[in-house]
C-alpha cells in the first residue's frame, strides 16, 4: 500500500508539474472559450418558451452561420482522447528506456503498485482537466445567459462529467497498454493515434458496409432496412467515440436523443424530453461498454507488465 | 567462506526458448563477502542476478536470498537486497534529493527520517554538494555514485552491482570501486558482475567465472591464480644458455619452487616467492649465460583466459 501511494503521489506531482499538462490545460481552456463563443451565437436558436432545458444546450449548440458545425461536445469527443493518450503513451516505456524501471522494481513494492499508481494518477489528472473545463463553461454560461441550471440540469452535468472521465480513462488505458507493448515511445504514440483515427472513421465506413447488405438498393424492403440499420449500429458501437456521442446526447440533449431518432425508430414516436432516469437508463449500455473497454485494456497491460522480465538493457 | 550463506542457489536454471541461459547453477555466498561474478557478455550473469532479485522466474531449481525465495516473496527479498542495474537511470528533471526521496518513499521510510537518510547516503558517495542539482546534468560516473546512494537508502544487507564500472572514466571507476570496497566494512555483502577483470580483482575476495550459463570455477582469487600458474603464485621466465639437466635440478630443489619447465632456451619456473636473485645466482654459478629474467604475478586476466580456453 505504501508503494502504491508513493507511486501515485509521484506520478500525480509529475503530471501537474509537466509542460505536457500546461499544454493540455491551454487546449482545454481554448475549447472552453470556443464553447462559449458557439453558445453565444447559437443559444437563441434552441431556447424557445416550450423547451424544458435552457442551460444544458450551452454544451452542444453551434453557431448556425458557421461553415463547420462543431459543437463543444463534438470538440470534447476529440479533445478527451488527446488528453488520455497524452497522459498514457509513455507511461511504462519511458521508464524502461530511461533505466528507471529496473531501479524502481528493485524496491520493495509489488509490481502492480507501479502500474496501478500510474493509472490512478492519470485518471485523477483527466478528472481534474475535464471537470475544470465543464465547470468553466458552466460558469461563463451563467454569466452569459443569466439563468442558473436547474437541479435536474446539474445532475445531468454531473453524469456528463462522469461519462467524460470514463471516456478519458479508456483512452489513457489504451495508450498505457501500447506503452507496455511497444518499447519505443513513438510507436506507442502512433498506435494510439492510429486507433483513434480508425474509431473515428468507423462512422464514415459503417453506412457503406450496412447498405452493402441490401440487395435492391432502389426499393429496399422495411425488413432489409431494419437489418441494415442493426448492422450499422453494431459496427459503429464498436467505436468508443460513438458510445460517448450517444451518452452525451442522451444526457445533455434529451429532446434530440439519437436513440429515438435512429433509423429503425422512425415509426412515429413523438420526440419529447426524456426524464433523467430514462436518459440514464438509455446510456447505461454505453457507459458499461466504456467501463468494460477501459477494464480490458488495463487488464491486458497489467498482465503483460506483471509477467514481463525487466532488464536494464 | 563464511558458514552462513546469505545467498544460495541450487540447480538454478533459466531457459529462453531453447537457449539455456543459466544451467544448473550452484552458488553460495556468505555474509560480508565481496563476490565477483565474471564472464563474457551473454554468459548468464545478468539473468542470474534477475533471478536473485525476483525480477524473472527461474525455469527450475531454487534460490534463497536472506532466507526468502525471491520468486515467491519478492518484496521481502527487495527489503534487504539493493540492486544497481547496469544502465541505472534516474528522473532527469528531478534533483538528486528528489530522486532519492522517491526511493525512500517506495521503501516505506517515514517522512521525518527521510532527509537525514538522504544526507547520509549522499555524503557517503561524495555527492553532498550536488544534492539540489538536477540529475540530467550529472556525469555518468556521478549517476553511478548516485545509484550507490540510492541503494544505500534502504540499509541493505546485500547489494548486487551489475557492471558497475562500464562506461565511466578511470577516475569514476576508481571512486566506484573504492565505495564498493567500503561495503565490507559496513558488513554488507556485495555481488559484482563484470567482464572487466582488473576491477573485480581490486575489490573481490572471491570470484566465480561463468560461461555459457555454467559456473566454470569459483574460489578466492589466489586459489584460482595458482591453478592457472601451475600452482605457484609467481611465474619466472628465464632465458639462459646452455640449460643443463643439472641446472634444472638445482632450481627445482630451491625452496619455494613449485615446478620447472623447459621451453627451448627458456625456463619457466613456477614459485611461491620472488626467487629471481636466487635463480640468477644458480645460473651464473653453473657457468651458463643469463640473458633475461622476467617475473609475472598471476592476475585474473590469465585465470579468465585459461578458463575460457577450457570451456
Amino acid at each position: 500500500m505504501t508503494g502504491l501511494l508513493a507511486v501515485f503521489w509521484k506520478e500525480l506531482t509529475d503530471h501537474f508539474l509537466s509542460k505536457r499538462f500546461i499544454i493540455l490545460m491551454v487546449l482545454v481552456y481554448l475549447a472552453g472559450i470556443y464553447a462559449i463563443y458557439q453558445a453565444s451565437q447559437g443559444i437563441r436558436t434552441v431556447v424557445t418558451p416550450e423547451v424544458q432545458f435552457i442551460f444544458i444546450p450551452l454544451y452542444w449548440v453551434t453557431d448556425p452561420d458557421a461553415t463547420i458545425q462543431m459543437s463543444f461536445v463534438n470538440l470534447l469527443m476529440i479533445l478527451i482522447p488527446i488528453i488520455g493518450i497524452a497522459l498514457g503513451f509513455d507511461a511504462i516505456n519511458s521508464e524502461r528506456s530511461s533505466g528507471n524501471l529496473s531501479r524502481i522494481l528493485a524496491q520493495p513494492v509489488y509490481r502492480d503498485s507501479v502500474i496501478n499508481g500510474k493509472f490512478m494518477a492519470g485518471v485523477i489528472t483527466i478528472a481534474v482537466l475535464i471537470t475544470s473545463i465543464i465547470a468553466l463553461v458552466a460558469g461563463m454560461g451563467i454569466r452569459m445567459i443569466g439563468v442558473p441550471p436547474t437541479a435536474e440540469e446539474i445532475l445531468r452535468i454531473f453524469a456528463f462529467i462522469f461519462v467524460s472521465i470514463i471516456y478519458g480513462a479508456f483512452w489513457m488505458s489504451l495508450s498505457v497498454l501500447f506503452s507496455v507493448i511497444f518499447r519505443r515511445i513513438a510507436t506507442a504514440l502512433l498506435a494510439s493515434i492510429g486507433l483513434f483515427i480508425l474509431f473515428f472513421l468507423i462512422q464514415v465506413i459503417a453506412p457503406f458496409i450496412a447498405t452493402a447488405f441490401i440487395p435492391d438498393i432502389q426499393n429496399p424492403s422495411a425488413e432489409m432496412l431494419a437489418r441494415a440499420d442493426s448492422i450499422y449500429n453494431g459496427i459503429v458501437h464498436i467505436s468508443p467515440l460513438v458510445l460517448y456521442n450517444d451518452s452525451y446526447l442522451a444526457l445533455l440533449a434529451p429532446e434530440l436523443d439519437t436513440m429515438i431518432f435512429s433509423l429503425s425508430a422512425s415509426s412515429g414516436i413523438t420526440p419529447g424530453p426524456l426524464s433523467l432516469v430514462q436518459s440514464l437508463l438509455n446510456i447505461w449500455p454505453q457507459t458499461i461498454s466504456l467501463i468494460a473497454l477501459t477494464a480490458i485494456c488495463f487488464a491486458i497491460s497489467y498482465i503483460l507488465f506483471i509477467r514481463e522480465e525487466i532488464r536494464s538493457t | 567462506m563464511s558458514d552462513s550463506a546469505i545467498i544460495k542457489t541450487e540447480n538454478l536454471s533459466k531457459k529462453y526458448g531453447n537457449v539455456l541461459a543459466v544451467d544448473n547453477l550452484n552458488l553460495e555466498i556468505g555474509e560480508g563477502e565481496i563476490f565477483g561474478f565474471l564472464g563474457p557478455n551473454g554468459a548468464g550473469k545478468t539473468t542470474t542476478i534477475l533471478m536473485l532479485m525476483g525480477l524473472t522466474e527461474p525455469t527450475s531449481g531454487s534460490v534463497l536470498v536472506c532466507g526468502y525465495n525471491p520468486s515467491r516473496e519478492p518484496v521481502q527479498v527487495k527489503k534487504f537486497v539493493g540492486y544497481l542495474p547496469e544502465k541505472v537511470g534516474f528522473y532527469e528533471d528531478l534533483t538528486a534529493k528528489q530522486n532519492l526521496e522517491y526511493t525512500a518513499r517506495l521503501n516505506g521510510l517515514l517522512w521525518k527520517d527521510i532527509p537525514e537518510k538522504i544526507d547520509e547516503a549522499l555524503r557517503l558517495v561524495g555527492l553532498s554538494s550536488e544534492t539540489n542539482r538536477e540529475v540530467g546534468k550529472f556525469s555518468h560516473g556521478m549517476k553511478q555514485r548516485l545509484g550507490i546512494a540510492d541503494v544505500l537508502i534502504k540499509d541493505p544487507k546485500v547489494i548486487v552491482f551489475d557492471e558497475p564500472t562500464s562506461g565511466i572514466d578511470p577516475q569514476g571507476i576508481d571512486e566506484v570501486l573504492t565505495l564498493i570496497s567500503q561495503m565490507a566494512k559496513r558488513k554488507i555483502t556485495a555481488i559484482i558482475s563484470s567482464h572487466q577483470l582488473h576491477h573485480i580483482q581490486r575489490v573481490c575476495s572471491r570470484v566465480g567465472i561463468m560461461s555459457k550459463g555454467q559456473l566454470i570455477t569459483e574460489g578466492p582469487i589466489e586459489m584460482l591464480g595458482r591453478a592457472t600458474m601451475a600452482e605457484g603464485k609467481y611465474r619466472i621466465d628465464v632465458q639462459a644458455s646452455p640449460i643443463t639437466d643439472k641446472l634444472i635440478n638445482t632450481i627445482q630443489n630451491l625452496k619455494g619452487v613449485v615446478a620447472v619447465e623447459k621451453r627451448g632456451d627458456r625456463l619457466v619456473i613456477s614459485s611461491d616467492e620472488d626467487l629471481r636473485s636466487q635463480i640468477s645466482k644458480i645460473i651464473v654459478d653453473n657457468d651458463s649465460m643469463l640473458t633475461e629474467v622476467k617475473i609475472e604475478e598471476f592476475d585474473l586476466e590469465k585465470i579468465y583466459l585459461k578458463y575460457f580456453r577450457e570451456s
